[in-house]
């Protein structure tokens, strides 16, 4: 019997496994990558999947490697991704830089465990999560989505490749060890929407490579199509070329943060939980906010009326619905799995209306409900 | 050594193209390459081999890295990819097979191929990934200002090993061949012609293949080293190199004032990453 290519129906699994399963039934048929906890059940399964399905896996020499054949790929134009932890999301931050300047649509899956260094390499954490925005080097703005259950990482994981597409970025799928490896409940849907690359509607004589369309992305030529085009990591011109005049950089620069900047509604996404009469919010991502619930639930019950909002998107950092969300409670606290990342955003985006209190663990283990709760009573008791 | 006159220049005939102009941009015309620098002669080698070939344009695309070598892919008329330092070889990794059809041709320099990416030049030659690497030797560090690099001879002098160098060089043919390349030549830029029939050779081969380019360095390397202008290296080259085809690689290092082996090396028939890839995508059942 040929290999099915979207398992469709009710699957038990784990979130990496679920990975896996979203980057094919996306349309994704290139995966490079490299062997890490907890990252390994995604190129284990891909490995197995991806040649009975006509796709191209390869175990690459490191992961400076994965992620440059994972570019290389998507200018031959495939859909393509990459997956790794920590350590190995830090030798992939040249590359990714690389992949934002010449906006070569491509997935990037960092599954996080504990850090820094080789930290805990089997457990927990979101310490990887400013890495993400910031981790290569220069100004750039990035799409970086957390999954908090497998049926999620299936999920934003189709959607991850859909946004590569529409903004010619690459994607970060932010989760963690947990989420990473519980096993639940996976839906995959009878047909996935397979996001199409921008192509150039004018023939090749015409064609400038980075010349965008009104919405600042410009299409995009492959190669061996006859465009015939230069991509450099070097400041280019609508053509190509490198221009080193401050004046190419600026524009350029500007554009690809612009291009994503100005279009927050079509990345945007965020879950409210218990929040139409909260006074207290808790603002949390990945597994963090599935242990929230706990915390929350405990806080109800002692009389505090607690509700999460839980960050789908993490990058571009979603200020405009947190500073609403400050204007309807009275505090948040921030849950998350390293000593204050995304809490330094929320209480950005709060601009000082209401107090912001963090619950923070190094990472190792998850949070436990009772943890959340007290940070729900201290911030409560704060603003009374 | 006898100053030979110079020989007149070729007359300039306004608006007649040169035959190669088709495989470059020359609109990015002037290169930014210096006077008296290997690279031109290794790029219209290239392009020689490339009009030999008769290839489909449409169906060759040039990867580099970061260096004055690294440049060539930004002056060629086709699909080019000027990548990050080192990361040439698996960027083309991924880009061949994405697009098997495609002739990929990796072109860059031995600090940028060897140093920082030499990692991925042994593994894409383990596995026969089906590219050819052209390396352009000069033994130095050209883009950075002509600091030491992992082909720089025995006590030659760089910006960064300025009372001489003490570290052990790379011998690149051996290491290609070592590696399981299926192809492994050197060539100087002195000797155009040859060059171009080893790239040839190269580029139409199946499998992974390399060929190392030695080329003067004059602004950088031949000034340090008192080698003289471009065309003096290129002496150095004609007095000392033996060209022997079928040689063990083991015997081709280089050290200054020594002879040196050019020819071909290794021309063998093996398996592709890509033909082992299939082969096996069939032999389970898949899509292949
Ligand atoms: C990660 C990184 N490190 C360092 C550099 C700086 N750099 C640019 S080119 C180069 C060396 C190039 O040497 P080679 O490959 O021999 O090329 P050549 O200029 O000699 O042709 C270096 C170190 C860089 N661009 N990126
Ligand atoms: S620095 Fe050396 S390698 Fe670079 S262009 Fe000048 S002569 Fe050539
Ligand atoms: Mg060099």
């Amino acid at each position: 019997m040929p290999a099915k290519t979207i398992l469709t129906g009710v699957h038990f699994m784990n979130g990496d496994e679920a990975i896996a399963e979203g980057a094919i039934a996306a349309g994704c048929r290139f995966f490079a990558a490299y062997p890490i906890t907890p990252q390994s059940e995604i190129a284990e399964r891909l490995a197995w999947r991806l040649p009975q399905i006509g796709g191209m896996f390869i175990q690459m020499e490191d992961e400076i490697a994965a992620i440059a054949a994972v570019l290389g790929a998507s200018w031959g134009g495939m859909k393509a991704m990459t997956a790794t932890s920590g350590p190995g999301f830090s030798l992939m931050m040249e590359n990714l830089g690389l992949a934002v300047m010449t906006e070569t649509p491509c997935v990037i899956v960092d599954v996080q465990r504990g850090a820094p260094s080789t930290g805990l390499p089997t457990l927990v954490a979101q310490g990887d999560m400013m890495q993400a925005r910031w981790g290569s080097h220069g100004h750039y703005e990035i799409i970086a989505l957390c999954p908090a259950s497998p049926q999620e990482a299936f999920d934003l994981t189709v959607k991850a490749f859909a946004l590569a597409e529409r903004f010619r970025v690459p994607v970060l799928l932010m989760t963690d060890e947990v989420v990473g490896h519980m096993y639940e409940r996976v839906e995959i849907p009878p047909e996935v929407p397979v996001a199409p690359r921008r192509r150039p509607r004018v023939p090749p004589e015409e064609f400038l490579p980075f010349q965008p369309d009104p919405d600042l992305v410009p299409p995009m030529a492959c190669a061996g199509e006859g465009y015939r085009v230069h991509v450099t990591g070097l400041t280019h011109d609508e053509r190509g070329y490198p221009d080193m005049t401050p004046e190419a950089h600026d524009r350029l620069v500007r554009r690809l943060v612009d291009k994503i900047r100005l279009f927050p509604e079509e990345y945007t996404f965020y879950e409210e939980v218990q929040l139409a009469d909260a006074e207290i919010a808790v603002v949390s991502y990945g597994i963090s906010a599935r242990v929230s619930l706990g915390g929350i639930e405990l806080a109800r019950k002692a009389g505090i009326k607690a509700g999460l909002f839980r960050l789908i998107t993490a990058w571009p950092f979603p200020d405009e619905a947190i500073h609403k969300l400050a204007q309807r409670v009275k505090g948040i606290v921030v849950v998350e799995l390293n000593l204050g990342q995304m809490s330094r955003e929320v209480e950005r985006a709060v601009r000082g209306l209401v107090p912001v209190h963090g619950v923070f663990h190094a990472g190792g283990r998850i949070h436990t409900p009772e943890e959340v709760f007290q940070g729900i009573e201290e911030v409560y008791r704060r603003c009374r | 050594m006898p100053v030979r006159a110079a020989r007149a220049a070729p007359e300039f005939v306004p608006r007649v193209r040169h035959p190669l102009e088709r495989w470059l941009r020359t609109d990015r015309l002037p290169h930014i390459w210096c006077s008296g620098c290997g690279l031109g002669t290794a790029l219209s080698a290239f392009l020689y081999a490339l009009d030999e070939l008769g290839w489909d344009p449409d169906t060759v695309a040039v990867v580099s890295g970061i260096g004055c070598a690294g440049r060539v892919a930004g002056y060629l008329r086709l699909d080019t990819y000027h990548t990050t330092h080192g990361r040439a070889i698996p960027f083309a990794t991924g880009l061949k097979l994405a697009k098997p059809d495609l002739h990929v041709i990796v072109f860059s320099g031995d600090g940028d191929l060897f140093a920082i990416g030499g990692n991925h030049f042994i593994h894409a030659a383990r596995r026969n990934m089906d590219i050819a690497v052209i390396c352009v030797n000069n033994f130095n560090y050209g883009m950075t200002g002509g600091q030491l690099g992992p082909t720089t001879p025995v006590g030659a002098r760089t910006t960064t090993s300025p009372f001489g160098n003490f570290e052990h060089p790379f011998n690149l043919v051996h290491l290609a061949a070592s590696a399981g390349a299926t192809y492994v030549a050197r060539c100087t830029t002195l000797d155009g012609r040859r060059l171009q029939k080893a790239l040839v050779e190269a580029l139409s081969h199946k499998g992974f293949t390399f060929v190392e380019i030695l080329a003067p360095c004059p602004t950088n390397y031949g000034r340090r080293n008192r080698l003289g202008e471009g065309l003096d290296e290129l002496r150095y080259y004609r007095e000392h190199m033996v060209i022997k085809h079928g040689a063990d690689p083991k015997e081709a290092d280089i050290a200054p004032g020594k002879p040196f082996l050019v020819g071909k090396f290794v021309d063998i028939q093996k398996p592709t990453y890509l033909e082992l890839y299939q082969a096996k995508a069939r032999e389970i059942g898949g899509e292949g």
